[in-house]
């Protein structure tokens, strides 16, 4: 059986051949309901990685397979959330939670008729959250980390398989990112949905992920692959024992190496 | 003083404040009617010719509105065709900046040549002066969509179009209504250049027939009969603007 997310040697250019790659040589294997965090250096092409495994883009060379079939289009079967929660803020949250499903097959042609059952969802996916109540207020009306949360839902509304985040969690304060990232662990735990998490926070890689993949500078390949082997469920005090400082500064002497 | 009634108080105390300083610098240093009249004498020559002034007043609205409206239709399909796609913008947007740049006042006597004098050669140059801001600003808010917002709904199988519907137009509608306040100021210029030029009636005319018999204060009286009509149009663009996209402005921003 072969992975959920399959990159073999992949090679890709946004320019055309002309350009410098953003991702040479790159070859990553994600199993299904697997959570996996990619670091590296700024510009190693991990947003790359994002759109190639989505099918917003394609590679010039190698193959790219998402639940074992080769990506040609959308996936669709994904959920993608950004740095920036990008919600529309003419759209209560709730209504905003709803727009993937406005887009997305079979739902598109259901939401006429099954929007209560759809809204119904959304508030639970709200409140599990912890956004209980809050669907009928503005994005604006919310704080930065309600927000990310919400982004967070609109993401998984569609029920998607695989969930793709690029740092989600980078413009928030420590605090609420740290509450964030229980909540993903949460998400994880509960959907046993595979994630692909983009970061530049090692903790954050550490704390959430089953496997690290280091990559290098530009342009970008799989340098090292850490399976993380702290037990499940996880809580934040672990952050602070020798055994997950010392993996933080093992990818962090990965990282600086990668730089050079 | 209740500083919410100060603030709707304030226009019309300025616009008083305004008039007296006028009326006292005409008075303290003896400025001649014929070279600046004095408020008061504006007002009688409102009076006197109330009826051509109203009647010139409503002609010119009429052009205006349409020429307006002609530019509102126009430069909301030019503004999405520009914004949909990045080579039709980059082809179209000098040509639009050239002719933007080109004094309407210049196209007049072409548009006569075409047309003739009077109404339409007004309606086109209210039409010609008004529809670039409108264009610009729906294009801008087109090219402004969040590229991330884009990838989320690209990777669920979105068309061009429906994250235009989504998107993009929802988007671009303070870009839009904010647009119109500028465009129908504009269209009055367009239309009173026009009218100044080549027709019989209007505002524009009614002010070049006056300025012939030397009747300084009915220049004047015209001039106010435009800003009055200029206040209100553009006061009713902000209403539509603040109804249709009030979620657009919540700033607190100088609200004091």
């Amino acid at each position: 059986m072969s992975a959920f997310i399959a990159l073999d040697g992949v090679s890709h250019a946004y320019g055309g051949l002309t350009d410098a790659p953003a991702v040479e040589g790159l070859s990553i294997a994600i199993e299904e309901g697997e959570f996996a965090a990619v670091v590296g250096p700024s510009g190693c092409g991990k947003s790359t990685l994002m759109k190639l495994a989505t099918g917003l883009q394609f590679p010039f060379k190698g193959s790219v397979k998402v639940a074992g079939e080769e990506v040609t289009r959308p996936v669709k079967i994904a959920g993608m959330a950004f740095q920036a929660p990008t919600l529309l803020p003419w759209r209560t949250t709730l209504e905003n939670l709803l727009l993937p499903l406005e887009i997305v097959e079979p739902h598109r042609s259901e939401i006429r008729r099954r929007r209560v059952e759809y809204a119904a969802r959304a508030e639970n996916l709200l409140s599990s959250v912890g956004l209980r109540g809050q669907g009928e207020k503005y994005p604006w009306e919310l704080s930065g980390g309600m927000q990310q949360r919400a982004s967070l839902c609109r993401a998984l509304i569609h029920e998607p398989q695989l969930l793709m985040l690029d740092e989600p969690f980078a413009a928030l304060d420590a605090f609420t990112r740290e509450e964030l990232w229980c909540v993903i662990r949460d998400l994880h735990a509960a959907r046993k949905i595979t994630i692909c998490l983009v970061t530049h926070d090692l903790r954050e890689a550490v704390f959430l992920a089953d496997r690290v993949f280091v990559m290098s500078a530009r342009p970008g390949r799989v340098l090292v692959e850490r399976k993380i082997d702290i037990p499940r469920p996880r809580d934040l005090d672990v952050t602070f024992t020798q055994a997950f400082q010392d993996i933080v500064q093992e990818m962090r002497s990965h990282i600086v190496r990668a730089r050079q | 003083m209740n500083s919410n009634l100060a603030v709707r108080l304030a226009p019309w105390l300025y616009t008083a404040a305004l008039f007296i300083v006028w009326e006292a610098a005409v008075w303290l240093f003896k400025i001649p009617i014929f070279f600046l009249p004095p408020p008061t004498a504006i007002a009688n020559a409102f009076v006197e010719y109330w009826t051509p002034i109203y009647r010139h007043s409503l002609y010119t609205l009429a052009t205006t509105l349409i020429g307006f409206g002609m530019a509102v239709g126009f430069g909301l399909l030019l503004g999405l065709v520009v914004g949909w796609s990045r080579s039709i913008y980059a082809g179209l947007y000098p040509l639009m900046i050239g002719f933007n740049a080109i004094p309407k006042v210049a196209v007049v006597p072409i548009l006569v040549l075409w047309f003739g004098i009077g109404f339409v050669p007004a309606v086109l140059t209210a039409f010609l002066i008004s529809f670039f801001p409108i264009v610009v600003n729906v294009a801008t808010g087109l090219a402004t969509i969040e590229p991330e917002l884009e990838d989320v709904l690209k990777a669920l199988g979105a068309s061009k179009l429906d994250i235009m519907r989504k998107v993009g137009i929802p988007r671009t509608l303070p870009y839009f209504f904010g647009s119109l306040k500028v465009a129908i100021t504009l269209a009055f210029v367009g239309s009173v250049i026009s009218e100044s030029i080549a027709s019989n009636y209007g505002i524009g005319n009614l002010m070049l027939q006056a300025q012939a018999q030397f009747q300084v204060p009915l220049i004047f009286a015209g001039l106010v009969a435009l800003a009055v009509e200029g206040i209100v149009m553009y006061w009713l663009m902000a209403m539509l603007e603040a109804r249709m996209t009030g979620w657009a402005q919540r700033s607190g921003f100088a609200q004091a």
